[in-house]
């Protein structure tokens, strides 16, 4: 018994799996893309079948800075692991910290969207179909860059503390995989509710 | 002081208080006790939701009974499908996965232990939530009522107007939280099944069972979300005033029907793929033969994976879709059943010409493999739109969807029982007693499942509380009924079987099956590290490799 699996050992390659991290990760992304396809195809669904305004047309405008300010943290998030990587740990840090802001700017501008929606255009989640369902999905992406920055925040905390070393690039990546999944809902987001939608 | 001290540590020692074990059982991580506690957890609601079946077959033994009001009726039907679906077949099958599959895969835990501790209570959370709606539907100020709106909750019954009180959203709440649970456990199990397995188990070399669960996982995944971005867009309606589902401000009531079903058939195959898992592994020990076909039943497996997410319309084809949709959803329910029966020809390969053990797990799965074809011959009837036209919503669809559910299912599962006992428990089960469970719930089956197809051919709608005499149904309701008592005598011969054995049973060693998979290669019960030595295996058939040096199956594979 014991010479066979050392002749196993020595004539079969070494046994190596995916990481659970990376896999746990993916598995729960596509979890959450099925969840974004649902409110995704109501928002399709419902476009034009409101019963009264406002109409998208009448009150929604691009926002291509906020944008710009999401995608761009994940090159930022990026560029933060991979100083990790190569144990640049004072880079990290600054990666780290313009991500979060980039995001936290991003969520703002989602605020202050919505802030002018409800009280100048008195748009609500109750007004019309179009309400509904913008609210719904664009609210659903809103809690996922929360939850996002929440973790990315208690990386951060970490960090300041001199506790992140390179030995936790794996699980940095694997954060960084859900990042890069929020804006990428951002982008079908944007392109059913900005694009298609008015 | 000092006394004290000293007597505490022996006393724990020898055997540790009932508070102390109740706690080691609430915090556990150990995938056999999470394993252990989902069964137990299932075995609870099997009953409960045992009784709500018993007490609706009561109410309609004859025409014109009065056994409880068409309120406490709608009642029990609602909360009879919810728990058997959500609380009691999948937890027991996330159960069964989460004990078997890592030491099927020669794995000392899961994935992400603790996760699958969280996933387990999120479950138990969601199934006391649905209960306490006995209680508190009304807020607490009055008696209050369970949940009436019909396992799949069409809308516009669930909107405030038509849902009154709390009722629907104890339903809507119970099954979010319990849908989360659901979805990490799989995320787990696919994890697990990817990144755990021993050395030299490839995919192809993996058991049966821990393919169909991972297949299963990926269904539950794909499947379970957007129930819950449904239950979501529930609660948004009935709480914040948006109009999903309000036909009244231009939202529509058949999109709740696609995204109900849209979970709900794939569901069905989250259910069965487990179920095929059990007879995967059970049949083959039984004829002693391995499995007839092995790449055909991972590709079957995984076609019917593919094609359980395009099929769910047929759900919904007296809705009025037009020809185009029903025709597609037609062709890809007919194409279902070519996967399915080929797994029906593999196992009757692995038994044809093998020495055949009539042991209680046998019988169990012997009467799955006829039962589940009947089962999916009356499918493949209703997937023609026109017979389901006229048979849509009647007795026939029910008959046809707890065949497959008790018929196919739930005979697999006392299978599973029975045959993984002896691992689980260390002790064998009362043979006699599992035999007397198979024929008087085989009995029962067919006295209500069999004759309830009749009355629905006959016209009678599903989910009336009473009906006319002299409508032909009042015979084949009372047989009916008279079988429920029957499956219930089972269901107490089961229960009994496992207390009696648990408590009194003989030791059963860790191999008293003569199988083949490496759980069967560690104690009864297993240690809570499971292999002292990680295995290393060679063939899809590990312990026949150790048995039968002279003869292994890698030199065959």
């Amino acid at each position: 018994m014991t010479t066979t699996s050392l002749t196993l050992s020595r004539t079969e390659p070494e046994w190596r799996l995916p990481g659970r991290g990376r896999i746990g990760m993916s598995a729960l992304i596509v979890a959450e893309a099925a969840i974004f396809t649902i409110f995704v195809v109501a928002y399709l669904f419902y476009i034009g079948q409101s019963l009264s305004g406002p109409t998208p047309r009448e009150v929604l405008s691009p926002p291509y800075f906020y944008t710009f300010c999401l995608l761009s943290s994940s090159l930022t998030i990026h560029f933060a692991s991979r100083s990790l990587r190569r144990s640049n740990l004072r880079s990290f840090g600054a990666w780290w910290l313009l991500t979060i802001t980039l995001g936290a700017i991003f969520l703002y501008g989602t605020a202050s969207e919505w802030h002018r929606l409800i009280y100048t255009d008195g748009l609500t989640i109750s007004t019309n179909l179009f309400g509904t369902t913008y609210y719904s999905l664009v609210g659903l992406h809103g809690f996922h860059v929360v939850v996002g920055l929440v973790c990315l925040s208690t990386v951060m905390v970490f960090a300041l503390f001199g506790a992140v070393k390179q030995g936790h690039a794996e699980r940095i990546d694997v954060l960084s995989l859900y990042w890069h999944f929020v804006d990428a809902v951002w982008i079908v987001v944007f392109t059913v509710v900005y694009v298609i939608g008015r | 002081m000092s006394t004290e001290s000293i007597a505490w540590p022996s006393t724990t020692a020898a055997s540790p208080s009932f508070v102390d074990r109740l706690h080691e059982w609430i915090v556990t991580v150990d995938h056999k006790r999470l394993g252990i506690l989902y069964i137990v957890y299932a075995l609870i609601f099997l009953v409960i939701g045992g009784v709500e079946a018993t007490v609706m077959r009561i109410q309609l033994i004859r025409p014109h009974n009065d056994f409880v009001s068409p309120e406490v009726f709608n009642r029990m039907f609602t909360m009879h499908g919810t728990t058997m679906i959500f609380f009691v077949a999948m937890p027991v099958l996330f159960g069964f996965a989460n004990y078997l599959i890592p030491l099927m895969i020669g794995a000392r835990d899961m994935a992400f232990p603790r996760l699958n501790a969280f996933g387990f209570w999120m479950t138990a959370f969601g199934g006391l939530l649905l209960y306490f709606s006995l209680v508190g539907a009304n807020g607490l100020y009055g008696a209050g009522n369970a949940p009436d709106v019909g396992w799949f909750a069409y809308a516009p019954l669930t909107s405030q107007t038509f849902s009154v009180g709390h009722s629907t959203d104890f339903w809507t709440l119970a099954l979010l939280v319990s849908g989360f649970g659901s979805i990490s456990t799989a995320i787990n199990i696919v994890a697990t099944i990817l990144c755990l397995r021993c050395p030299g188990m490839t995919l192809a070399k993996m058991p049966l069972f821990a393919w169909l669960n991972f297949v299963m996982a990926g269904l539950v995944i794909l499947a379970v979300s957007p129930l819950t971005a449904a239950q979501i867009m529930l609660l948004l309606d009935r709480y914040l005033g948006a109009h999903f589902f309000d036909t009244q401000a231009g939202g529509s009531a058949v999109i709740w029907m696609h995204f109900f079903w849209i979970f709900g058939h794939p569901e069905v195959y989250v259910l069965v793929l487990p179920a095929f898992a059990f007879a995967s592994e059970i049949i083959p020990v039984f004829s002693r033969k391995a499995i007839f076909g092995y790449p055909v039943m991972v590709g079957a497996t995984v076609a019917i994976g593919f094609i359980s997410m395009s099929v769910w319309a047929h759900h919904m084809f007296t809705v009025g879709m037009g020809a185009n949709v029903n025709t597609f959803f037609v062709i890809s329910t007919m194409a279902i059943a070519v996967p399915t029966g080929i797994k029906i020809f593999n196992w009757l390969a692995t038994i044809w010409g093998g020495k055949i053990e009539f042991k209680t797990p046998m019988l169990f799965c012997i009467a799955f493999l006829f039962q589940f074809l009947i089962a999916g011959l009356t499918g493949v009837m209703m997937s023609a739109a026109p017979f389901d036209w006229q048979l849509g919503n009647s007795y026939f669809v029910v008959a046809h969807f707890h065949y497959v559910i008790v018929g196919g299912i739930l005979f697999t599962l006392f299978a599973a029982f029975y045959y993984w006992f002896p691992k689980m428990s260390g002790k064998m089960y009362s043979e006699p007693l599992g035999k007397l469970h198979f024929w008087l719930f085989l009995i029962g089956f067919h006295l209500t499942f069999d004759f309830m197809h009749v009355p629905g051919l006959l016209g009678m709608p599903r989910r009336i509380y009473t009906y006319e005499p002299g409508r032909g149904w009042d015979t084949w309701n009372l047989i009916v009924t008279i079988g429920v008592f029957f499956q219930t005598a089972g269901i107490l011969a089961f229960l009994g079987n496992l207390l009696w054995s648990y408590y009194r049973g003989k030791a059963a060693g860790s191999d008293p099956w003569d199988a083949w998979t490496l759980e069967w290669s560690t104690n009864s019960p297993p240690p809570a590290y499971n292999f002292a030595v990680i295995p290393t295996v060679k063939s899809r058939r590990p312990l026949w490799d150790l048995k039968h040096p002279d003869d292994p199956d890698w030199k065959y594979e």
